[in-house]
């Protein structure tokens, strides 16, 4: 479903160079669930832009559903994002002046789904994740950090996208509503959905059943959980 | 992206800073209002004089003496005495003309019975004058052609004489003395009204061979007035009339010593006036509403500024550049619009009220109305496109960065 082939990631400033990613090489197929880890500034979020679609390598090539990424449009990138990826951020990012449904219902705005099919597929998403129907009709502000998160989740399921990308998705939440979000995130992944989660929490990472371990923008070891070390090594 | 979600998201984001959009509005509804006012003073006394110019008689052309270049009046008019009596007598046989009246005007003293006074224009002409410009009467009668014979001693007052001078009661019949002279009233003229109501309203008229003999005891004569049969005749019969009496004063046709003059040359010199006068007050309007565009991008800088991250997350779930610099773009048009809107209405009123306590005619007319909406909008474009264009170009990954 996803390939990436020798890419590499150069940031200029003026005339320093950083090289964030230096030619990284991995597929994921369709239905499984990553766990991307490393400690910050190994280029996990580097990484994670570009699976994403939000941004493009400086070399190498990324394939997405056989769609080499790096050359397409910012146009074509933003079509991807809207009907196939799935976000889930740290910060939530919901719009604060828009009631709950109106945020799920937002990458549906910009696909022209008319309002009535818009409503009924951003209900039946908060249906299906079993979001209090009570909120519905809140502004996303006047919600707890947990339930944000819920619905930026809905919000990234709506297009039924084929992958979710989850940054941090954890990172703003106790232990007790993080596992709640990360339960939800792992049944996505039965039902079908590529997860590709961004961490830096061991116990998040430990639910993935691969994990592909980040250091100064290069692969260190991608393994099944099971025989991951970086694993075992942060355990220990 | 729909039409319908373009409107509700652009009007969520106004209404979410409603002190800022209201006061960022503001700048605009001070800027149209103060246009479509000025533009209102400026089309009201255009209209006015218009109307003035339409009621001294239509389809007039009226010959003075001196010379008169591309609409600016030249030379002292009346002090050269170029135009005799006997003038008339070649004008008559131009075809087109009905009427050519001569006619002999002066300011003196007018002193009623009762010792009032009052120093006003004394118009000497034949009886044809209140056919050809058009004068009513109010009571009593105009002289005719056998008082203007037997140069009799007659007047008709212009109403505000006869009220200067006798108040509200009827003065046809009674007697008043012009610069020492004994003239009975025959008649009272209707008021004409407007700017120039002032100036004809102020007038005695009396047979032009009185004004000659008794009053100025001159040959000459200060106008000729020729009417014409119908408007279409007007410049060939001024053309005629210049060569007529060019010969007859034995000048040069190019360069007489006369001038012929029609309502649309008065218009056109009286519009040139008041369009400069209009443009005038409108370019210091529109100052206002340039500051008030300078409002309206500082808003949006802002704003843009305000939600980076907001930018970031929409770009992140798919909105195209174009759609976010069309939400942005809506935001300032529909800004500028609703100033523009409340605006055209504030700078109606103003224009009310400055028709009814200033006593300025104003005119609001659909021209400024749609320039004013055509202005505000394009402001809003204007001074909105940078900003939204910012936003457009915002990197999704440093704009969901940004803190």
């Amino acid at each position: 479903m996803m390939e990436v082939k020798n890419i590499t990631k150069v940031y200029k400033l003026g005339d320093v160079e950083t090289k964030v990613l230096k030619g990284i090489s991995f597929s994921i197929s369709a239905g499984e669930f990553v766990s991307i880890i490393g400690p910050s500034g190994s280029g996990k979020s580097t990484l994670m832009h570009i699976l994403g679609c939000l941004d493009t390598p400086t070399s190498g090539q990324y394939f997405f559903e056989g769609k080499n990424v790096s050359e397409l449009s910012d146009d074509e990138l933003a079509d991807i994002r809207k009907k196939e990826i799935g976000f889930v951020f740290q910060a939530y990012n919901l719009l604060p002046r828009a009631t709950v449904l109106r945020n799920v219902e937002l990458s549906l705005i910009y696909a022209g789904v008319p309002k009535k099919e818009r409503e009924e597929k951003a209900k039946k998403v908060l249906m299906a994740s079993a979001f209090p129907q009570e909120f519905w009709y809140y502004f996303s502000n006047q919600l707890s950090g947990g339930m944000q998160q819920r619905v930026a989740i809905a919000r990234a399921l709506v297009n039924d996208p084929k992958l979710i990308l989850a940054d941090e998705p954890t990172g703003n939440l106790d232990s007790k509503t993080g596992d709640v979000v990360l339960n939800t995130l792992i049944d996505l992944n039965k039902k079908g959905h590529t997860l590709v989660v961004v961490t830096h929490e061991l116990y998040v990472a430990q639910y993935a059943k691969r994990i592909i371990s980040l250091k100064d923008g290069a692969i260190i070891e991608d393994a099944s959980r099971e025989k991951s070390k970086s694993l075992k090594i942060i355990k220990e | 992206m729909l039409i319908t979600d373009l409107i509700q998201e652009t009007i969520s984001a106004i209404s979410a800073n409603k002190v800022r959009s209201g006061l960022t509005i503001l700048g605009i509804v001070i800027g149209i209002a103060s246009v479509i006012a000025m533009i209102s003073i400026g089309q009201g006394a255009t209209g006015q004089i218009q109307a003035s110019i339409e009621g001294l008689g239509s389809n007039l052309l009226t010959v003075m003496p001196g010379s008169m270049k591309t609409g600016v009046m030249m030379a002292g008019r009346g002090t050269a005495q170029a135009l005799k009596e006997d003038d008339v007598n070649v004008l008559e046989p131009i075809s087109g003309v009905i009427a050519v009246v001569p006619v002999n005007q002066r300011s003196f003293q007018v002193i009623a019975p009762n010792g009032k006074n009052t120093r006003t224009n004394v118009i000497g002409g034949s009886p044809e004058i209140f056919q050809v410009r058009e004068i009513s009467l109010e009571s009593g009668s105009f002289f005719t052609e056998n008082q203007v014979r037997n140069i009799e001693r007659v007047a008709v007052l212009g109403k505000n004489v006869a009220e200067d001078l006798f108040g509200e009661e009827d003065s046809a019949g009674k007697m008043i003395r012009i610069s020492g002279v004994n003239f009975k009233i025959i008649g009272v003229a209707a008021p004409k009204g407007g700017v120039m109501g002032v100036f004809f309203d102020d007038m005695v008229y009396v047979p032009i061979t009185t004004m000659q003999k008794v009053l100025s005891r001159s040959e000459y004569i200060s106008s000729i007035l020729i009417k014409v049969e119908k408007k279409d005749l007007l410049s060939q019969v001024q053309q005629e009339a210049i060569l007529a009496l060019a010969q007859k004063h034995r000048v040069d046709p190019q360069d007489p010593d006369f001038s012929i003059i029609s309502q649309e040359d008065i218009l056109g010199a009286l519009n040139q006036i008041t369009n400069t006068m209009t443009i005038f007050l409108a370019s210091i309007a529109a100052i206002s509403l340039i500051v008030g565009g300078i409002g309206i991008m500082n808003m949006m800088l802002t704003s843009v500024t305000e939600r980076t991250r907001e930018i970031g997350l929409r770009k992140a779930i798919g909105a195209k550049n174009k759609e976010i610099l069309a939400q942005f773009l809506s935001e300032s048009v529909i800004l500028t619009f609703l100033g523009g809107a409340v605006g055209i209405l504030f700078g109606w009123l103003i224009s009310i009220g400055i028709s009814k306590f200033a006593g300025i005619s104003t005119q609001v007319s659909l021209f400024s109305i749609l320039l004013a909406f055509g202005v505000s909008s394009l402001i809003g474009i204007f001074f909105g496109y940078w900003p939204a264009q910012k936003a457009a170009k915002l990197n999704p990954i440093e704009a969901l960065r940004y803190e």
